[in-house]
């Protein structure tokens, strides 16, 4: 299968060079091809896996655990000011 | 001593034959006596660790020991911790660290063990040889031109060497066990929904699970329980699995009664004739303990690997996408735009698998190809989780080689993503099925080690550790060492 590889990484929002690219598709394609040997499967009427045990989610309570960590938090952040991230200007 | 169990270790601490103290010394020692060549630690704090075991020293002569008292076990890159950086061994990470513990991290220290430093493993734990590591390959102390296995490359290269007596790993399609079998060790998957995950740096939310990387099944048993247990903060840990007594179950020395199912699609041409050979003897072993050998087929193996390399990288495409630049990691320098900054901060922080397998699950989960790929692939997994059920509807368990090869050189596969991925063709099924898993030593071929498979129904593992504990009372190779890491008796 022929993949446009630069439309996939737009998606998942990664910027390939164009010698990744030129590894990266055909690469794509051969994991891909594999990948579609399970056209070969019968799954009419099987339905679809949404947990492995079928187990049901344990609740809890709702209420408020978490305590104020900002600074903590935004420890490890490329750029903050204020309490608050610091990115590209979004809107004009 | 170096070589010596957990359990081991523990006599002889409990005896007050040793401080624990002095077994941290001993396996700092070790540490910076090889770990050079091998680069099964990418992160060590010597002075951190010898205070935990001060402290727990301080703790034994006043209270009575924990479970884990005074044990060193190392934890792999993969999982949260207070204490130095969490890195999963990717550059987007570098110099990351966690603002709080993995609960299997409090477990740990609750149980009173020493956390001896982070392991090497593939980036975001993608890939089946530690060479996607971004901080170097790491290498198999039985012959240190060869992959140690991955992702938990390190955690077994650590303790295979005894560098560690014990380490944590996690699996996500085989990454326990698979190192664990081609470096001679024990390494024991638990039941989807036994561990927490929280704190552990997702992969694949619905097949991710932590375990134990040790020299015995005794050992295994001993972490698993400690690190087990139901936890409110992870939706997917189980609050109602059944209890098993963990070490009880490793007392069993024969296997009387016991039904071992040999699934035909587990021994196949092109699998290497050493490891197959090494499993038939085996289970001829586990006959003369007693058990039945009963042949059962799982008819959907074959589909597997394709399943898995859907719904992985499916899942992974969505839990690496908070990989931003934002709130924490790697930033490009002077971004253009936001899109830039995005687009440009992946690129050059994820390596090149991670971006495979980040591009493969945007693909299968794109406008237009959903049904075709990541819905068939969790129809398929479905037919896989029954292939098990019908299965242990026969047998108690069912055994097969962990991996179908030996370690590989270094750099043998890692050009060729299709190959490596089919590397772990017998680990991936148990992963999807959310199954119990363990790999045990069980032979050597081409002179490495070859991991025997243990795979029990859900919740199981008293069945697993007693099918393991049993042929490794009859056995001894778990008790082989490397040459060149003073193991040589």
């Amino acid at each position: 299968m022929d993949i446009d590889v630069n439309k996939v990484a737009m998606l998942a929002r990664i910027r390939l060079t164009d010698d990744e690219a030129a590894e990266l598709g055909p690469q794509l394609s051969g994991i891909l091809g594999y990948i579609e040997t399970l056209s070969e499967v019968d799954t009419e009427g099987v339905a679809a896996t949404a947990h492995p045990h079928d187990a049901a989610m344990p609740l809890r309570a709702n209420v408020v655990t978490n305590t104020n960590r900002r600074d903590e938090l935004q420890a490890s952040a490329p750029k903050t000011e204020s309490g608050l991230y610091v990115v590209p200007k979004v809107i004009e | 001593m170096p070589f010596s169990s957990l359990s081991e270790i523990k006599s002889r601490l409990d005896a007050g034959e040793t401080s624990a103290a002095e077994v941290a010394r001993l396996y700092l020692d070790r540490i910076a006596a090889h770990n050079e060549l091998l680069n099964a630690f990418v992160y060590i704090d010597s002075k951190h660790v010898m205070d935990q075991a001060e402290a727990s020293d301080r703790y034994r002569a006043g209270h009575e020991a924990r479970p884990l008292e005074g044990l060193p076990i190392a934890v792999k890159d993969i999982f949260c911790t207070r204490d130095g950086p969490t890195q999963c061994c990717s550059n987007i990470l570098k110099g990351f660290h966690a603002p709080y513990d993995a609960q299997v991290i409090t477990l740990l220290k609750e149980a009173g063990a020493i956390l001896v430093g982070k392991t090497n493993m593939d980036e975001f734990a993608m890939g089946s040889s530690t060479e996607t590591s971004a901080f170097g390959i790491c290498r198999n102390p039985w012959d240190t031109d060869a992959i140690p296995g991955g992702s938990s490359g390190g955690s077994a290269a650590a303790v295979a060497a005894a560098l560690t007596p014990a380490a944590l790993g996690t699996d996500t399609g085989g990454s326990i066990r698979q190192p664990a079998s081609v470096c001679g060790i024990t390494g024991l998957k638990p039941t989807y929904g036994r561990v927490s995950r929280r704190g552990i740096i997702a992969f694949a939310s619905s097949l991710d699970q932590a375990g134990p990387m040790t020299r015995t099944v005794r050992d295994a048993a001993m972490i698993t329980a400690a690190i087990s247990g139901h936890d409110s903060r992870d939706a997917t840990s189980v609050n109602d699995a059944p209890a098993i007594d963990w070490l009880g179950a490793c007392d069993a020395t024969d296997m009387k009664g016991v039904k071992i199912g040999r699934p035909k699609e587990y021994f196949v041409d092109g699998m290497d004739a050493g490891v197959r050979n090494s499993v038939d003897a085996a289970l001829a072993q586990c006959k003369e303990l007693g058990a039945e050998i009963i042949d059962i087929s799982l008819p959907h193996t074959g589909y597997a690997v394709a399943a898995y390399y859907v719904i992985a990288p499916s899942e992974a495409s969505a839990n690496l996408s908070r990989y931003d630049g934002v709130r924490f990691g790697h930033r490009c320098d002077n971004p253009d735009d936001l899109l830039d900054m995005y687009t440009r901060s992946r690129d050059e922080g994820f390596g090149s698998e991670v971006k495979r397998r980040i591009l493969t699950g945007a693909f299968a989960l794109s406008s237009g190809y959903y049904d075709a790929y990541y819905l068939k692939a969790q129809k398929v997994r479905t037919l896989v989780q029954q292939d098990f059920i019908k299965a242990f509807e026969k047998v108690d368990i069912i055994a097969t080689p962990t991996s179908p090869i030996t370690a590989f050189k270094l750099g043998e596969k890692s050009d060729d993503p299709l190959t490596m991925y089919l590397s772990d063709i017998f680990t991936i099924a148990v992963n999807l099925a959310g199954l119990p898993g363990l790999s045990q030593p069980c032979g050597f071929a081409n002179d490495m080690p070859v991991g025997l498979q243990w795979i029990a129904p859900a919740w199981r593992e008293d069945v697993l550790l007693g099918a393991a504990a049993a042929y490794e009372h009859a056995t001894d190779w778990h008790t082989r060492t490397p040459s060149g890491f003073g193991g040589e008796s």
